[in-house]
């Protein structure tokens, strides 16, 4: 529990970073990049999300998991706000962040110049399968079990597996 | 002009929910898991899309107005969305090409309203476009795949072009609300480059481009399948208004 008088930017920053994605549980929302700033006035607390994707069903989850973890350390005047500008890239996500993620069996995105130009067929890069760490794979499906994932499969170990796709 | 603002901003939000309700339709029936899970995502990226412009469109109009309320409390003359987006989906060809034609249309209408001059649709814009990117590329390989692919598929494309190209002009000719916003002419020219490539690739001929086209959508003067989408998406709230899970 944190006193009133102990609200800092940083303690809230800290206590961001224990709440996790609900779709990819291994990712904190600080790994993600999702969240863009945090502002302390006396007790009011306003913390600045962006969505992955319009349409990411995660969000009011994520925006009700904030005000839970903040309730429970006794922050209770949270304001949550939400912008779509600048948009969310997968260059956010922290190298902490892609190190989970490939630990979990997800293979963690590129840098983005590399593919998210609509150029057609042959322009993908080599994605490297999180299990065995061959770049013999090939891609399944752009879109996957989630709006933020691409299908692929490993040809040498056939391992199929999620990648989570540049944006 | 807040008129008109309100007026596009929901045009653009109609466009993007009956596009992604028309997709949602195909979920379970994909012919393969991988393109049922892409079709889903796809209508997913719409349906979030259509939410923050009916947002921003409810907080122009003010007093009661919310999302919900402009998605599922307004009869078809109030719908403002292109024909093209509420024609059936047809078989795999004809939802192929309604998705090209369309999200081709979008790609260069966002890159456009990326940089316009209200925050709030450059924003929604700016945002909405790294989507459209990837249902343009989907879009456009499958047009490539299905037009160069077996006589089957070329004929099925064929009768697809037939069916919907008379309903693409009218993403073109500006509707009285739109002229403040947005250039059709440049998006217009883009989207005929786009196509030309596209359809030389996969093989097929582009039909004569002075035919006549339909319009009326923007105006909502719509096709008799509209009513039918929005009887089924709507029947619950009506029904059951303030209904939650």
């Amino acid at each position: 529990m944190i006193q009133q008088e102990q609200i800092t930017t940083e303690n809230i920053w800290s206590i961001l970073n224990t709440v996790t994605d609900p779709e990819v549980p291994v990712l904190t929302i600080l790994d993600l990049g999702i969240v863009r700033d945090v502002k302390v006035e006396e007790r009011n607390v306003e913390i600045v999300i962006t969505p992955t994707y319009s349409g990411c069903p995660a969000m009011d989850v994520i925006s009700m998991n904030i005000r839970m973890t903040l309730l429970q350390q006794g922050i209770s005047n949270i304001s949550i706000k939400q912008i779509l500008s600048p948009a969310w890239t997968t260059d956010w996500m922290t190298e902490a962040g892609k190190q989970k993620l490939k630990a979990y069996g997800i293979a963690p995105p590129q840098y983005k110049q590399a593919v998210c130009e609509p150029e057609l067929f042959g322009k993908e890069e080599a994605i490297q399968c999180p299990l065995c760490n061959s770049y013999n794979t090939r891609l399944v499906s752009q879109f996957g079990s989630t709006a933020c994932k691409a299908l692929y499969q490993c040809n040498d170990c056939k391992e199929p597996f999620d990648y989570f796709k540049c944006h | 002009m807040k008129e008109n603002l309100i007026n596009y901003t929901t045009h653009l939000a109609d466009n993007a929910l009956i596009m992604g309700q028309r997709l949602g339709e195909w979920c379970g029936h994909g012919p393969i898991l991988e393109q049922d899970i892409a079709l889903s995502n796809i209508a997913l990226d719409y349906v979030g899309q259509a939410r923050n412009f009916y947002q921003y469109a409810a907080e122009l109009i003010g007093g009661d107005a919310t999302e919900d309320s402009l998605a599922y409390f307004r009869n078809d003359r109030e719908y403002k969305n292109n024909l093209l987006v509420e024609l059936p989906n047809g078989d795999w060809a004809q939802t192929i090409l309604k998705e090209f034609f369309f999200s081709a249309y979008q790609f260069y209408l966002y890159q456009q309203l990326q940089t316009n001059t209200d925050e709030r649709i450059a924003a929604i814009a700016e945002k909405s476009l790294k989507e459209v990117t990837y249902h343009l590329k989907w879009s456009s390989e499958w047009v490539i795949r299905l037009g160069d692919g077996t006589d089957e598929s070329k004929k099925r494309m064929e009768k697809a072009i037939d069916e919907l190209w008379m309903f693409t002009g009218e993403l073109f000719e500006a509707a009285e609300y739109e002229t403040d916003f947005v250039d059709l002419t440049s998006i217009k020219d883009k989207w005929n480059e786009r196509v030309a490539s596209v359809f030389e690739e996969a093989t097929l001929a582009i039909p004569e481009t002075k035919t006549w086209h339909q319009t009326g959508g923007k105006k909502g003067i719509h096709t008799e399948h509209l009513g039918y989408i929005l009887a089924e998406m709507q029947v619950l709230p009506r029904t059951y208004p303030g209904a939650t899970w």
